[in-house]
């Protein structure tokens, strides 16, 4: 058997002030990592929500996104009767020509305004969109400037509120409407209609993408092949899922920076655990000495004070997760740097996110904590015996 | 014929740091049998304790034989002397060396922690200790709760609670007051009477070293015949 646990545990306790400074370090490093983590996973989710694995995006071959995509409306005539294609209960075909542009609105955050994604559909469009219902107010009507902003919006810009009037393209909009996507990104969108949309903003003709519905999922695949392949069309199809998926990697430059700085925040900490335990090794060479008098071995030492370091950045794990928890839940906006807009997501911290969180504490314990456990493990008795 | 618990040939211990060479210990020739008490007298520097740490392999002979309880410590690597230690042998400190932390239960009781006793033996094993020494009311309490004489004795419980046959104490009075060096010669004077302990110990007191049955000086490194005083 081993040295107690709680001779470690109470050794902590007996140095507190540098016990907790040192789980502070930690905990600091810990948040960052989770924060970046939750953020990523947030934004996931919220992509991951938008798409329907039904539905297929149909772009200007070689576009990447909907706002740079161009797709005329002959195109989308040409499209809309591929075989495939789903039909409603009034027999058309599940597919809507839709526009897509940025408009600027301020928020909360910034009164210079933010990038905010408007995007002119027709009935068709809202009908295929299943998740998405109306909390207050109503839909828009056709032919009038009249705009449906999503939950995120009416949250984040007080001008986007009901009854309010935005300004942009050739005139004013009424909002008459807020949606509830769920957890989807069109809670971050402006919903409006296509022909008044797309007048205003003097595209007519040109627009943006198609959305289509497939009847199935294996006709789905074979849509996106069949539109993809077609040289007439000169048009690029994908699944929606896939296209909200890769827009994830609009984290990607802040999760790299999160990491960044979280890695030079651990190898911080590490040292600073180190430090602490090469303390510790130090301020106790007499107990250690004693320790191998009454038998026990130099492996029983170097675990002793290795579990001691790793239970040190344990208890910085937990504060770290602490730390964060507030933020789970919260709403927040961050740019889209695919789409150029704002995207509104929920920073989710669950289970796996702060298991992620300890376990990386409990390295960086481990790391800082070998050296000088080994140190105390290769004393001399004699020697540790004399040392005060 | 008598049991030998401590066999010395020719030992010697020389400490060699930079392009000095002390010789600690020269060519000690020993015999310790089971059941004595053997007091370890001798100036200052002349190897009372670097014999003491050589019994105890606490530290490794530079020349000569040395057996204890039957047992080449040359030949057994760090880990068995480790459990070896463990087991037959309790050491004792001038300065007690508690483990700050730990209770008087819980330093007892540390020992035992790598033997098989289960919790309740364990308990009861350092309890019994304890009381031995006369501290059966000072379980819980921490060694900054006691006084000198009581660590002292908290130390000698820790050391026989593995029931070691060999009882090793550098100075256990050294930094005790008459009283509470007097309780723990007593102590020590018991645990080789009643239980039939052998006991090396080191001491500079006379006085203390009455308690022994028997007394051998050393006077730079060597060590006097039986008997002998140092010269001075
Ligand atoms: N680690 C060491 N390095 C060098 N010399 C040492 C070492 N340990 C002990 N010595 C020397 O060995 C000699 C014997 O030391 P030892 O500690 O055994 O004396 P002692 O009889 O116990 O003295 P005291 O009564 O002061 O405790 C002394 O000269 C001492 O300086
Ligand atoms: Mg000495």
């Amino acid at each position: 058997m081993a040295i107690p646990l709680s001779y470690n545990l109470r050794n902590l306790v007996v140095r507190k002030t540098t016990t907790i400074m040192t789980a502070l370090g930690i905990a600091l490093t810990v948040a960052v990592l989770l924060s970046i983590l939750a953020l990523v996973d947030g934004l996931r989710t919220a992509f991951t929500a938008s798409g329907n694995p039904l539905h297929v995006l149909v772009m200007r071959k070689g576009s990447d996104s909907e706002l740079t995509s161009n797709f005329t409306r002959t195109g989308y005539q040409d499209l809309k009767f591929k075989a495939g294609i789903a039909r409603n209960k009034a027999g058309e075909p599940m597919a809507s020509l839709e526009i897509v542009t940025v408009i600027n609105l301020p928020s909360i955050s910034n009164p210079d305004g933010s990038n905010v994604t408007l995007r002119g559909l027709s009935p068709i469009g809202i009908e295929m969109r299943e998740g998405i219902r109306i909390s207050t107010g109503r839909w828009f009507e056709t032919g009038k400037r009249e705009v449906v902003v999503g939950r995120s919006i009416a949250a984040r810009f007080p001008a986007s509120a009901l009854g309010r009037k935005l300004r942009f393209g050739r005139g004013e909009w009424e909002v008459v409407g807020i949606m509830d996507a769920g957890k989807s990104a069109n809670n971050s969108e402006i919903f409006a209609d296509l022909n008044q949309v797309s007048s205003d903003f003097q595209r007519t003709e040109v627009l943006s993408a198609a959305l289509v519905r497939a009847a199935d999922a294996v006709t789905a695949a074979a849509l996106v092949n069949d539109i993809n392949s077609d040289q007439r069309l000169n048009m690029g199809a994908r699944s929606e899922v896939e296209y909200y998926d890769s827009q994830t990697s609009s984290a990607l430059p802040v999760q790299f920076l999160g990491m960044f700085i979280s890695a030079i925040m651990a190898i911080g900490s590490s040292f600073a655990a180190m430090n602490t335990m090469y303390a510790a090794v130090a301020r106790r060479a007499r107990e250690i000495g004693t320790l191998r008098v009454l038998g026990f071995s130099r492996g029983s030492i170097l675990f002793s004070f290795f579990v001691e370091s790793v239970v040190l950045a344990l208890f910085g794990g937990v504060l770290g997760c602490l730390l964060v928890l507030p933020l789970s839940g919260v709403t927040t906006g961050m740019s889209n740097f695919v789409t150029f807009s704002e995207i509104a997501f929920d920073f989710s911290i669950g289970l796996p996110i702060m298991a992620t969180g300890v376990a990386f504490a409990v390295i960086l314990g481990a790391l800082g904590g070998f050296f000088p456990a080994r140190m105390a493990s290769k004393k001399e008795i004699l020697v540790a015996l004399r040392e005060v | 014929m008598e049991e030998t618990v401590i066999q010395a040939r020719a030992l010697t211990k020389e400490f060699v740091r930079d392009e000095f060479h002390i010789v600690a210990l020269q060519d000690v020739d020993i015999d310790i049998h089971k059941g004595e008490f053997v007091a370890l007298m001798g100036p200052s520097g002349s190897g009372k304790s670097t014999l003491l740490h050589l019994i105890a392999a606490m530290d490794y002979a530079t020349g000569g034989e040395i057996r204890v309880l039957g047992e080449d410590l040359r030949a057994l690597s760090d880990r068995e002397i480790a459990r070896w230690r463990n087991r037959n042998v309790g050491f004792i400190f001038q300065q007690f060396n508690l483990i700050p932390v730990l209770t008087a239960l819980e330093n007892v009781e540390l020992p035992l922690k790598l033997t098989n006793l289960n919790e309740r033996e364990r308990f009861a094993h350092a309890t019994t200790a304890l009381k031995l020494v006369g501290l059966g009311d000072r379980l819980g309490h921490f060694p900054r709760q006691l006084s000198g004489g009581q660590e002292q004795r908290v130390a000698i419980a820790r050391a026989i609670v593995t029931d070691p046959a060999l009882i090793l104490a550098d100075e256990p009075t050294g930094n005790l007051d008459a009283a509470s060096a007097q309780e723990v010669l007593s102590i020590l004077s018991r645990l080789n009477k009643e239980y039939g302990k052998t006991i090396v110990m080191v001491t500079h007191d006379a006085h203390a070293a009455r308690s022994a049955t028997k007394i051998r000086h050393l006077e730079k490194g060597a060590l006097l015949p039986e008997g002998q005083l140092p010269a001075d």
